[in-house]
């Protein structure tokens, strides 16, 4: 396994609460291949945002290891750069001061690498943002605000893309095209991209591998390679195709069936006294 | 009326000047009725007539002037010291808890009772005017600074660090520049609580000043000069407010100013 750019081994995370620990992940163990675009998806509570922030370096692991090219990751660092869902831009700069922020960081100035102002530019022009530049993020779209995050995460080159549901805030139709936009950008920019998203199709349509984690403690579930068409050859149609509607709802069914969700429904029963189906019952069939 | 309804900025001033003309109508009523003794409330023509011989007499001047370098310079004492221990308390957990039992007392500690103890301290000089409206302004300030720090949203201190910032890069380049705003804000709030420490050194250990100014003012019962005294500290602080406002918009156009 020398090969993968990211190795995951028994990977485990707790967290203190007011009595005891609470087990976020557990034995989480994969590897990801250089170049590879895999999506993280699952129930709520799965651990699919600690997950991303561990392979961050934002939080350290209770138990196991991250190897990231056979090197052990300790903290954050330039090779690993986050898109977060929002709140991450800073107000006080400009677009393009922003995109460049990395830029004026003693840690990209000492390794012999020059202030790359070409690259800056490149990125705005390749995100769409030549035109607002000079503008500050707060006069910008929840779109336009995720472009500036993604162009100033790549500014720096990094080995690997962290994206925590970043298009979780924007309407249907922005997400559609920051859809579009990112499997344009990944055919000039190929990185390792690990994504965390809520929105299964989303996954399905974006990922070269998509990873179901199961609540209670986090861990793996299932794997579903996608076997799509490669990312630039996909299209809006393909998710009419019955390959890929045959894939979402696999890993749709996986995640409810991992949710907990009947739980709810028996103590919903209890609650309320209404007459609800009685799961495994002849009346419920999905 | 609705709650939180639109309110146009011609409308607002219209009712700001109404109700600064509704007051001051009040009071010369009042004065002007003979129901009160001009002893306790002097009329504003009177209070006016006072400015006027006060300022021609060339005091007023001098006073205000001094009072306004005592002010500035205990304001800005406290600053230099709560700007940069507020940062470090808001952005490292272990120096807020070293730090903030110590402070979360002084803040209640009644800076009009230290008025002996700097007397005794740093004697009768300015030195004692500063120190009271140091340590009247310097806790709060701290304090409020440090949650201004912490205000900070995380994402932007992570997405630095994911770039590849060091510490001391997310400390300055992050944190201090996201909360300034907010820092400036909380300057030009406590800034005026400076105001009410220097007229109480005024009033106790002074011989010079507009608080001082008062206090004689008291001795000959000249209600009139009382009150212009309280009236021109009111101007002067609602003149800097407003220009403090002007350079917070100027500076920092991404920013919504507090209240």
């Amino acid at each position: 396994m020398n090969e993968a750019k990211l190795a995951l081994h028994d990977l485990g995370k707790r967290f203190p609460i007011r009595d005891g620990e609470f087990t976020a992940l557990a034995d989480v163990s994969f590897d990801i291949a250089p170049g590879e675009f895999v999506a993280l998806v699952g129930a709520s509570g799965c651990g699919k945002s600690t997950l991303l922030r561990l392979i961050g370096g934002l939080e350290s692991p209770s138990s196991g290891r991250i190897l990231l090219d056979s090197r052990p990751v300790r903290g954050p660092g330039r090779d690993r750069a986050m898109v977060f869902q929002d709140y991450s831009l800073y107000p006080w700069l400009t677009v393009a001061q922003n995109v460049g922020f990395s830029r004026g960081l003693r840690a990209n100035r000492s390794r012999g690498r020059a202030p790359n102002t070409e690259r800056s530019r490149l990125l705005l022009e390749l995100m769409g943002l030549e035109r607002v530049a000079d503008a500050y993020p707060h006069t910008l779209s929840g779109g336009m605000r995720q472009r500036v995050a993604i162009a100033r995460a790549l500014q720096n080159e990094p080995d690997v893309l962290l994206m925590d549901e970043p298009f979780g805030a924007l309407d249907a139709q922005t997400r559609e095209v920051m859809h579009e936009l990112i499997l344009h950008v990944l055919a000039s920019e190929r990185r390792t991209i690990v994504f965390v998203t809520h929105d299964v199709e989303e996954a399905v349509y974006l990922a070269d591998r998509i990873i179901v984690l199961a609540p209670g403690p986090g861990r793996v579930d299932s794997i579903w390679p996608t076997d799509l068409p490669p990312a630039l050859a996909r299209r809006l149609e393909l998710k009419q195709s019955a390959a890929f509607l045959r894939l979402a709802d696999g890993i749709r069914a996986r995640i409810r069936e991992t949710s907990g969700l009947q739980s709810d429904l028996t103590a919903l029963r209890r609650l309320t006294g209404i007459k609800l189906p009685k799961p495994g019952s002849a009346s419920e069939t999905s | 009326m609705r709650i939180r309804g639109p309110l146009g900025r011609r409308a607002y001033l219209g009712i700001a000047v109404a109700s600064f003309l509704g007051w001051t109508g009040g009071w010369w009523a009042l004065a002007a009725s003979g129901w009160v003794d001009p002893l306790f409330l002097p009329s504003p023509p009177a209070v006016l007539r006072r400015a006027y011989l006060w300022a021609v007499d060339g005091d007023l001047l001098v006073d205000a002037r001094i009072s306004i370098l005592r002010v500035t310079a205990g304001f800005l004492l406290s600053a230099l010291a709560a700007v940069p221990l507020g940062l470090l308390i808001g952005a490292y957990r272990p120096v807020r808890a070293f730090s903030e039992p110590l402070l979360e007392f002084a803040r209640y500690l009644p800076a009009v009772a230290f008025v002996p103890m700097v007397l005794l301290w740093v004697g009768i000089g300015e030195g004692s005017k500063i120190a009271l409206i140091w340590i009247g302004t310097f806790f709060q300030m701290v304090i409020m600074i440090s949650e201004d720090v912490a205000r900070v949203p995380l994402p932007q201190i992570e997405a630095a660090r994911t770039l590849g910032a060091a510490d001391s890069e997310v400390l300055l380049r992050v944190l201090l520049r996201s909360a300034l705003p907010a820092i400036f804000d909380t300057l030009r709030i406590t800034l005026g609580w400076a105001w009410t420490y220097l007229v109480v050194a005024e009033l106790v250990a002074a011989n010079s000043g507009l608080g001082y100014a008062i206090l004689k003012a008291q001795r000959f019962l000249q209600t009139d000069k009382i009150f212009v005294g309280i009236i021109v500290i009111g101007l002067i602080g609602l003149g800097t407010d407003q220009l403090l406002r002007a350079a917070h918009r100027a500076l920092f156009p991404w920013a919504a100013t507090r209240t």
